[in-house]
């Protein structure tokens, strides 16, 4: 039975690290996702904007993200001018650099994604719209949104899922989520096996509510338009 | 500016040759990943489409587990439990040594195994994709299934799935990275020890961005010319 | 869902599969150190691994007659991974504690060097009291006025160590409630936060703090606070062994007293510690 008790505290323990978890996913993604619509605007504002885009894009997506967190933690402490800046009392905090890293790397994602949203709307439903003489702002909010919105969620979905897996890389930078608790329960227990599962069985499950949620909202905002 | 020379280069203090061989490390080790990626998402597709109810269930359990769990965390299962399962394994077979695992090996068949559940997805889509009169075509011809496997599902699929497998391989050679905890000299852990012990995180950090940057530009670039070769006949569609 | 039956099955399974027989042969073993914990052990520019353990690994395996080869592993895994048969030694500066004896052997100890604060010399820290004053974790009432005296200027400050080490242990059981304790993969990147001004303070080991001094960049920093030794910090680093294996500790604890009497283990300190950390011959 020691055995049980041994993987019932973990799990225990562990779960102590999931608001962490949270706390790091959404707050990545609601900032990613700001970061990812400005710079879908940019795209489409003009050509040098464009490039900006597909370099920051090129860039991030074609780099591991456990090296764009150490670049932006250890990496840009080491110049005296950013430790003397106003970002300084942001950068400092390990907390701070491990959303910002997320957010950066799943904005260039996330671009993408709406770009593929924004391109599946029909030409017809935004000249229809048109038509009836709507505002722009009112043309983007009834029709470009809902319709670009639905077509990237699944894509959008498998994002999420990404970002939960990405915020164990916090860990790395001292952050005590769920995997930064397992290596600490490691280092006082040495039964890596035992713990990693436990960890895997709770990313298991946070991710299975959230493909369940992304779900139920696919359902709520009606069938997808290519498959209907 | 004479100073990074110095440090990026080649001579007795400089950290270049460590991250060349580190850049090839990872490119063999993401090349032998894919592999065991493509072999296990062949088997996964395979089952997926034509296998029992069981079988189904089994690969979706597989694809389920593999895609929600940290890939951070699979690789360390694997690196720990994969000598003591290899081992029980090799008992059974009469073997009574210890079965090692090193890193390259733990880490190989760890992103391996992540790939192969998106690979299962990706090759699934593929088979999919074909228009049902093709099959039923080769089917009217009378050929065989070896066959028909080998001149239509097979290049068919791989037709509709390519543009999947190429994100599925720069996916391989990002999540090699992670490797670097098992203490396999690759890229990433070249950039951290050179970036630790002189100080100078960011320039390091820098050059490895480069070199991955060139590495999964030049792979891009040749997964590109296949997917144009493969998809030759259908351009102007 | 039988996830806590098959958790159960695999925790069994494991821990019984970890104590599998193994081939006791100890003409070829394999020693594993982290690389990154210099002078102890470091990787050199061209990826070749150097520093005092390796030097005296090799000069301990010509003793004992038998081929030695080593591999670089994290220090967080070090424990894990050499019960799960990845290697056979572990030669990391890793101390022998109580609570690491749990889980594995040592051989005898071939360094022992006090654990202090490093700070940077103009914070606010550098003024701590009780610098330089041995304190021995054994000696209760030593240790509470060592406490309480560096408790006041710490109140508050945030204190980095690296993960699993017995000076993450003594924040842990000491300074819990006083400090905000961060921990690092590799000290080399509590200096990192260190020099950041990310953190107040780094506590390690004064022998590793050897090499961050004698950096570029070194002078910013000063050794403050006592020198703690004893206690749950162990009794010196040794050489870290399978308890399955008793007959490779005999071995080794032989060739470690040879290279205590012959005074190697003295000589290769001074190389590369620039003083001598070895333990008194017995």
């Amino acid at each position: 039975m020691d055995e049980l008790d041994f993987l019932g505290n973990t799990l225990l323990q562990l779960l102590s690290g999931v608001p962490l978890t949270i706390e790091l996913t959404v707050g990545s993604v609601a900032i990613g996702a700001v970061l990812a619509l400005l710079l879908t605007l940019l795209r489409a504002g003009s050509r040098i904007g464009a490039l900006f885009v597909s370099a920051f894009v090129f860039v991030f997506r074609g780099t591991p993200l456990l090296l764009q967190i150490f670049l932006i933690y250890y990496g840009l402490g080491q110049f005296a001018a950013i430790r003397a800046s106003v970002f300084w009392p942001f950068l400092r905090e390990p907390w701070c650099c491990a959303i910002l890293s997320l957010a950066l790397n799943t904005a260039a994602y996330e671009s993408e994604i709406l770009r593929g949203g924004f391109a599946s709307v029909p030409a017809g439903a935004i000249e229809a719209g048109r038509a009836c003489g709507m505002s722009r702002l009112l043309l983007l909010r009834r029709i470009i949104l809902p319709l670009a919105i639905r077509q990237a969620l699944p894509a959008y979905g498998n994002e999420l899922i990404a970002m939960v897996k990405a915020t164990s890389l916090a860990s790395l930078i001292t952050l005590m989520e769920v995997t930064g608790i397992a290596y600490a329960i490691i280092s006082q227990t040495y039964r890596a096996i035992e713990v990693f599962l436990c960890a895997g069985i709770i990313y298991l499950a946070l991710n299975f509510a959230l493909t369940r949620g992304v779900a139920a909202m696919e359902a709520w905002l009606g069938p997808s338009v290519r498959r209907a | 500016m004479g100073d990074l020379v110095r440090l990026l280069g080649f001579g007795p203090t400089g950290w270049g040759a460590s991250l060349l061989t580190g850049a090839a490390m990872t490119l063999a080790v993401s090349a032998a990943a894919y592999l065991v990626g493509l072999v296990l998402g062949a088997l996964g597709a395979w089952g997926k489409v034509g296998g029992s109810a069981s079988t189904r269930r089994v690969v979706d359990v597989y694809t389920t587990v593999f895609r929600g769990i940290p890939e951070l965390l699979v690789i360390y299962l694997i690196y720990f439990g994969g000598s003591e399962a290899l081992s029980s394994a090799g008992h059974l077979l009469g073997s009574t040594g210890f079965i090692g695992l090193n890193g390259f090996m733990a880490g190989t068949l760890a992103v391996g195994i992540i790939a192969g559940a998106y690979q299962t997805e990706a090759l699934r889509g593929g088979f999919l994709a074909i228009p049902r009169g093709e099959i039923e075509a080769a089917r009217a011809v009378g050929m065989g299934w070896f066959l028909m496997l080998r001149r239509v599902v097979g290049p068919r699929t791989l037709r509709f799935a390519l543009p999947s497998m190429g994100n599925i391989w720069q996916q391989v050679l990002k999540e090699s990275a992670l490797i670097s905890v098992t203490g396999l000299s690759e890229l990433m852990r070249a950039v951290n020890i050179a970036g630790g012990s002189t100080r100078l995180p960011f320039d390091f950090a820098i050059a490895g961005f480069v070199l991955y940057l060139v590495l999964t530009t030049f792979s891009g670039g040749v997964l590109r010319s296949v997917e144009y070769s493969v998809a030759r006949g259908e351009r102007g569609r | 869902m039988n996830w806590g039956r098959t958790l159960a099955t695999a925790g069994v399974l494991a821990a019984v599969l970890a104590g599998a027989a193994q081939a006791k042969d100890y003409s070829k073993i394999v020693i594993a150190t982290e690389g990154a914990y210099p002078p102890y052990n470091m990787h050199a520019p061209n990826g070749e691994l150097i520093g005092f353990e390796i030097d005296l690994g090799n000069d301990l395996c010509k003793r004992m007659n038998i081929q030695c080869t080593w591999v670089a592993q994290d220090w967080d895994s070090m424990i894990p991974a050499l019960n799960a048969g990845k290697f056979d030694a572990v030669m990391d500066g890793m101390s022998i504690t109580p609570q690491r004896l749990k889980a594995l052997d040592f051989s005898k100890p071939y360094t022992t060097s006090p654990t202090t604060f490093l700070v940077l010399k103009n914070g606010p820290l550098a003024k701590m009291p009780d610098t330089g004053q041995h304190v021995s974790l054994d000696d209760k009432a030593a240790t509470d006025k060592a406490i309480a005296d560096i408790t006041p200027i710490l109140k508050g400050k945030t204190v980095g160590a690296q993960t699993a080490t017995i000076q993450a242990n003594l924040l842990d059981t000491y300074l819990k409630n006083v400090v905000t304790i961060r921990t690092y993969k590799t000290t080399e990147e509590h200096d990192l936060d260190l020099s950041d001004n990310r953190i107040d303070a780094s506590l390690a080991s004064t022998s590793y703090f050897v090499s961050t001094l004698s950096k570029p960049g070194g002078d910013q920093f000063v050794e403050v606070g006592p020198l703690f030794t004893g206690g749950l910090l162990g009794k010196g680093t040794g050489v870290g062994i399978r308890k399955t294996d008793p007959e490779l500790v005999a071995m080794f604890n032989k060739a470690i007293d040879e290279a205590t009497k012959d005074g190697t283990i003295s000589k290769l300190s001074l190389k590369w510690f620039k003083t001598d950390i070895a333990p008194p011959a017995s």
